[in-house]
């Protein structure tokens, strides 16, 4: 394949934020925004034309029907030594393909719903010269020929979401939110970073192809090597997962997300819903290979996703403001391809059910991505006309928005699990693979996704049923063109996305297979999520006391989880209390008064020490006499003595 | 003599003082300024490309454009020049700085005479890094240091009698240990009586017995050490850094620290493998403590010079670390970050200066919302930040992942634990750095006095912009600096060593 | 009686002592000025003697000794005047009264 449509893809965003970055304060907003859109545009074509070359071009099916990893380029960025290297390239293969049209559509939608979302905002041409900075590092991040280039656009990325969750640099809970997801991405990038040294010291290597290609020559090169009981290769991978824990907000990391919130909402569709936030899940599909070889690091991927499904689900029925009941939503969605990838392996080389779990995942990502951003656009409608984010200002809005309404309720119903919407194929593959590793897996997510269900109807019916408030003159009413077109768009693809097969894209040794439904699976989890909805219906459609009842029965379940489990009062504890005042202080003050002061004690000591000999020099010239007078005698005597001896 | 284009780094500075000393207006100060800072800029530049080019040729000497001239026979000092990818590094790093220097000091009061010993410094450091004779470059290190105590006693800020005390001493204090560690070096520089204070010679020679390496190495680590801001030896900086006028600051964090870095490299490791082979470990848990002990301490200052410079001592820290880890790639690393932090520390305190022009006061509660204000010091200030904190693109990114790399690759527990306690710097100062940003330039503006003011002038912009080129481009191309700095590691060392 | 060396010693050494006292305990700075001569003096008569009666084929002492009186003028020139101008200005040439400078 010729370079130039994969260069243009990442250097047209590039060249987007610079320019907007640099020339857009003298554009005016229109100008400014068209630019971002028509670059977003192009690039979307662009990949689209490469992606689906890729996926229907025989030259990239080798001859035993795998399709190939295909490098497009691969240039020398910065050498370390003779082995380890970060290149920059672009690696095309099936899910970095897939990425690539997932990340420009979302993007596209994005730019142009944002013509509407952010008219008039004051900072408009840095709005959009972030959104090129973003896109331009996520199509970096998912074309990564090697661990290390995409640390660097792992990094990237958490630059330019800082940078647009701070968007509202004036108000003071978006710059400590955008503080917050800096600082706990960067410490789970640490483990990234750690992981990456350890791996690529043993195996001399950064590049996926040759880790991935040959996974048990890994497995070899570290053998042997254990620390505190666990092997090397367990441990860089947990460390490296840490990264993908961090940015995929995996529990106890997840803190970050829902304050992620403050940001402009058509920032959270694309980054905290759609792209950025399953870069940790693209991580450990990527090295998946190596992971199928570490049954202890699949298994903390299981426990880890597992526990996250069920928190973020019971979470996110108790929460208000309805961007947060979104991100919850969105933490338990990962968490669920997590705990697909980490099923698709039994460890030891073996893959379970022909690697299903890692199709589902990539499948569910897909689907995710464009139900999410859908009712992420869809929030981003509703506060945009009741100027609020708490679904106590709205309720009985589907008179006055009827497209937000109808788009809301395919999202809903597609992240529900409900035929034929995206949601239920890809979630469905997810249980069957869950079911095959273990059936108490397979319970525990057919929970969670009955928990979905519920609290996404509960969020529905609370808006758009439930009471109606007092709205006073303006009635609430549905978005400009440019931000309808987006909504309607994405609800298509919701509609109609789950009929791709996608097993003859993307499938995890990159063969191709076809998907099969499991009946019973798939009977069974429709029948819990409509149980859940018909629940949430009852409990919502109409104003009643059910609700109220129910959370006077269960008091300390609701505290909870209307609290978060008090995770960022922990947090809050352990930064403030102990890293704050229990270190940084302390060792500031040591700084001061121990080791400054013994340096100042040096020069004090010189200076007292000066000022009490300085006495003897009187001025007293018969003073002096008398001194050298005895001196020169005692030297007479003392030399008379030795001459004498 | 004049053939050789080295010597041109001492003569320019030299005919600027000249030039100055008949200057009569601030315009014509400025000029000479100007065209000074350019044509090292130039030279720098020049030397570069010639570098380069006899590299190319396949000229492989450990040093390049090598001359020497006698100028005090009974001792045999010589005024040796000689250049490696490393001393051009910091040459044309401290060319850029003292560029960015003079537009920084444009309105300075009584600038004859702050130019005057502000060029004298760059005498110093330009002198010292052409320098390969032990004593020369004694002797310029030390033109380098004194002008510091007049700088910041008389343009200073602040507590400035007690800070340019201070520094002064300690410095000094460092010097006494050097000077008797060079002397040392002297005396055991030959083994046939042929005593010498050449670098090269030295090095060739390696008759410094394992015995005296164990005694010297320490001397002049420690040395350079002080003004590497190594700890426990820091406490000139904080204090120093924040009573120094803008420029100084910039120089002195920018170049004056680095001649510890490049010291250490220089002097101690490279005449004395052995002893260093030895004796890393003490050092190794000193600067291994500086670099985390400096950046929890920044976490908690509220002025802004302060942070900055308890981020130089966690900064420097890491670039000592790393050429303790004896192996080529941390110590390329090390050069690296020594550019990176020289050039993105002077953009830091060049903005803090224009930040505390106007506002008068350097104390982040007293500020807020200064991106609504002056929204190009601000981003500047943002890009500078993000550059401190690692963010690929910029500079410190690349440094600090070679140094991280290099170092891993030692696989004993000892420099694997060290280098994870290092790696975990890179949290802390995203902490710290992210704490000023929001607290500074984001949120709503503090005092309604700062609403009046300006945004910068032209001459602020360009020195800002140098420094933003310069990091960005380190940050972008690394693999040009990188191969600059590692084809000089002369192979020999390591040999001698037996490492890699 | 040979008159030898030692005799004429021994007055030299009386006149030193004198000095040596006298410049230690007297305050008046005149007086201390006259000590001074007499040591200096002393020492000029050893150097006399030690030419005559060591060396005596050579004229070094006798004319270190006469170089000696004239250095000696001329510093008691310059004390005089150093003293005049103190008793100038704090009138008194009491060395023990003299301590502007002191640190």
């Amino acid at each position: 394949m010729d370079i130039t449509i994969p260069a243009l893809i990442l250097c047209l965003p590039l060249f987007m934020f610079l320019l907007l970055g640099i020339a857009g304060c003298k554009m005016s907003h229109k100008l400014a925004g068209w630019l971002g859109c028509l670059g977003m545009g192009t690039c979307l074509v662009l990949s689209y034309y490469t992606a689906f070359t890729y996926y229907f071009d025989p030259q990239f099916v080798a001859e035993n029907g795998e399709r190939i990893q295909y490098t497009v380029f691969n240039l020398t960025w910065l050498q370390f030594t003779d082995h380890l290297t970060i290149n920059l390239g672009f690696l095309l293969d099936p899910i970095s393909a897939l990425m690539l049209m997932v990340i420009t559509t979302i993007s596209f939608m994005v730019h142009l719903y944002s013509l509407g979302y952010m008219e008039g905002e004051k900072g408009f041409q840095r709005y959009y010269a972030f959104l090129s900075l973003f896109s331009f590092s996520m199509l970096g991040l998912v074309v990564a020929t090697n661990i290390f280039q995409m640390y660097i656009f792992w990094e990237l990325v958490g630059a330019s979401s800082y940078l647009l969750i701070g968007f509202y640099y004036t108000k003071h809970s978006a710059v400590s939110a955008s503080k917050k997801a800096f600082i706990v991405t960067r410490f789970a990038d640490l483990g990234f970073l750690i992981g990456i040294l350890v791996l690529s010291y043993y195996t001399k290597t950064f590049d996926f192809i040759e880790m991935t290609s040959n996974p048990s020559w890994v497995l070899a090169s570290t053998e042997g090597a254990t620390f505190m009981g666990a092997s090397v290769l367990t441990w860089a991978l947990v460390l490296i997962f840490t990264g993908g824990m961090g940015k995929s907000a995996m529990m106890p990391l997840h803190i970050w997300l829902p304050d992620a919130m403050e940001g402009p909402t058509p920032v959270s569709a694309l980054i905290h819903a759609a792209t950025m936030v399953v870069a940790g899940v693209y991580l450990v599909a990527r090295m998946f290979p190596v992971y199928m070889m570490e049954e202890a690091a699949t298994t903390f991927i299981v426990v880890i996703g597992a526990a996250t499904a069920f928190y973020a689900a019971m979470v996110a029925c108790a929460q208000v403001d309805i961007k947060r009941v979104l991100a919850f939503s969105t933490i338990s969605q990962i968490a669920f391809m997590m705990v697909s990838l980490g099923v698709a392996s039994l460890g030891n080389g073996e893959v379970s059910h022909h690697g299903l779990g890692y199709m589902a995942s990539m499948f569910h990502m897909f689907t995710h991505a464009m139900f999410k951003a859908l009712l992420f656009l869809g929030a981003g409608a509703l506060i945009h006309a009741v100027h609020s984010n708490d679904y106590t200002a709205m309720g009985g809005l589907r008179k006055y928005m009827p497209i937000t309404r109808w788009t809301f309720l395919i999202g809903c119903l597609a992240i529900a699990g409900i035929p034929p919407f995206s949601g239920f194929f890809s979630k469905d593959e997810i249980l069957s693979a869950c079911y095959a590793w273990s059936p108490y897996i397979g319970i525990w997510m057919s929970m969670v996704a009955a928990l979905t269900a519920f609290y996404m109807f509960r969020l529905y019916f609370l808006i758009f049923w439930w009471n109606e408030p007092d709205y006073g003159h303006h009635k609430p009413h549905d978005a400009p063109l440019p931000m309808s077109i987006p909504l309607v768009f994405l609800a298509a693809v919701s509609c109609v996305a789950g009929f791709i097969p996608f097993g003859h894209f993307v499938t995890w040794n990159r063969e191709a297979y076809d998907i099969h439904l499991d009946p019973v699976i798939a009977v069974s989890s429709v029948v819990i999520a409509l149980c859940a909805i018909a629940l949430a219906w009852r409990m919502y459609r109409k104003e009643n006391d059910l609700p109220a009842k129910f959370k006077n029965a269960l008091p300390a379940l609701w505290d909870w989880c209307a609290h978060r489990f008090y995770w960022d009062e922990l947090y809050m504890f352990i930064t403030h209390k102990i890293i704050f005042n229990g270190i940084c202080r302390p060792i500031a003050w040591f700084d001061r008064h121990i080791i400054d002061g013994t340096m100042d004690a040096f020069a004090t000591v010189t200076n007292k020490a000066s000022y009490a000999i300085r006495g003897l020099q009187s001025g007293q010239v018969q003073m002096y006499v008398w001194i050298y007078l005895i001196g020169a005698l005692l030297l007479a005597g003392l030399g008379v003595l030795c001459l004498i001896m | 003599m004049f053939s050789n284009p080295l010597i041109y780094f001492v003569v320019i500075p030299l005919l600027m003082l000249g030039a100055l000393a008949i200057c009569a207006n601030i315009k014509q100060i400025r000029a000479v300024a100007v065209v000074g800072s350019v044509a090292l800029m130039a030279l720098s530049t020049y030397v570069l490309l010639q570098y380069l080019d006899m590299r190319a040729a396949g000229d492989n000497a450990p040093m390049l454009f090598v001359d020497s001239w006698q100028w005090f026979t009974p001792l045999n000092i010589h005024l040796a020049v000689g250049v490696d990818g490393i001393s051009i590094a910091m040459l044309i790093l401290s060319s850029v700085i003292i560029f960015a220097g003079s537009f920084a000091s444009w309105q300075i009061p009584q600038p004859k005479a702050f130019f005057l010993w502000l060029i004298l410094l760059s005498t110093g450091v330009f002198g010292f890094f052409i320098s390969i004779d032990l004593f020369t470059m004694f002797m310029f290190y030390e033109v380098a240091l004194i002008p510091m105590y007049l700088l910041i006693g008389v343009w200073g800020s602040g507590n400035k009698n007690y800070s340019a005390m201070k520094l002064t001493l300690m410095l000094m204090g460092g010097s006494a240990f050097l000077m008797l560690g060079l002397i040392g070096i002297y005396y055991h520089s030959s083994a046939d009586g042929h005593l010498t204070w050449n670098i090269l010679e030295i090095a060739r020679n390696n008759s410094i017995s394992t015995g005296w390496q164990h005694f010297l190495f320490p001397m002049t680590f420690v040395g350079f050490g002080v003004l590497g801001a190594m700890f426990p030896f820091h406490t000139w900086s904080p204090d120093g850094h924040a009573s120094a006028p803008t420029a100084v600051s910039m120089l002195h964090a920018g170049v004056l620290m680095k001649l510890g870095g490049y010291g250490c490299f220089r002097v101690a490791i490279y005449l004395m493998p052995q002893a260093a082979n030895d004796l890393a470990w003490i050092f190794l848990v000193l600067t291994g403590i500086s670099v985390v002990y400096g950046a929890f301490s920044a976490c908690v200052q509220t002025d802004l010079k302060y942070i900055n410079a308890y981020s130089s001592v966690s900064h420097c820290g890491l670039v000592l670390f790393a050429i303790l880890m004896l192996n080529t790639t941390a110590m390329t690393g090390a050069i690296m970050q020594m550019l990176s932090h020289g050039l993105m520390t002077a953009l830091f305190f060049a903005l803090i200066g224009m930040i505390y022009g106007r506002t008068h006061t350097r104390d982040i509660r007293q500020m807020g919302g200064l991106m609504k204000i002056m929204p190009y010091l601000a981003v500047c200030y943002v890009i500078a930040g993000m550059a401190s904190l690692g963010l690929p693109g910029l500079s410190g990114f690349v440094a600090e992942m070679t140094i991280f790399v290099g170092s891993f690759q030692n696989s004993d527990m000892f420099h694997r634990v060290f280098t994870i306690v290092a790696c975990c710097s890179i949290v802390i100062t995203a902490v710290y750095i992210l704490r000023v940003v929001g607290k500074l330039l984001f949120g709503p503006v503090q005092d309604k006095h700062h609403e009046e003011l300006t945004d910068a002038t032209w001459w602020e912009r360009l020195s800002t912009v140098t420094l933003i080129v310069s990091v960005a481009a380190i940050g972008c191309f690394p693999n040009f600096f990188s191969n600059l700095i590692k084809t000089t590691f002369s192979p020999e060392i390591f040999t001698v060593l037996g490492l890699n | 009686m040979n008159i030898t060396l030692i005799y004429w010693l021994i007055p030299s050494l009386i006149m030193f002592c004198c000095g040596v006292y006298g410049f230690i305990t007297r305050k008046n700075m005149i007086a201390m000025l006259i000590s001074l001569e007499l040591m200096l003096n002393a020492v000029d008569i050893n150097f006399v003697l030690f030419n005559r009666y060591l060396f005596p084929g050579q004229m070094e002492g006798m004319f270190f000794t006469l170089f000696a009186i004239a250095i000696a003028a001329a510093e008691t020139a310059l004390a005089i005047a150093i003293i005049i101008n103190i008793f100038r200005s704090i009138k008194t040439v009491d060395v023990q009264g003299i301590d502007k400078m002191k640190f």
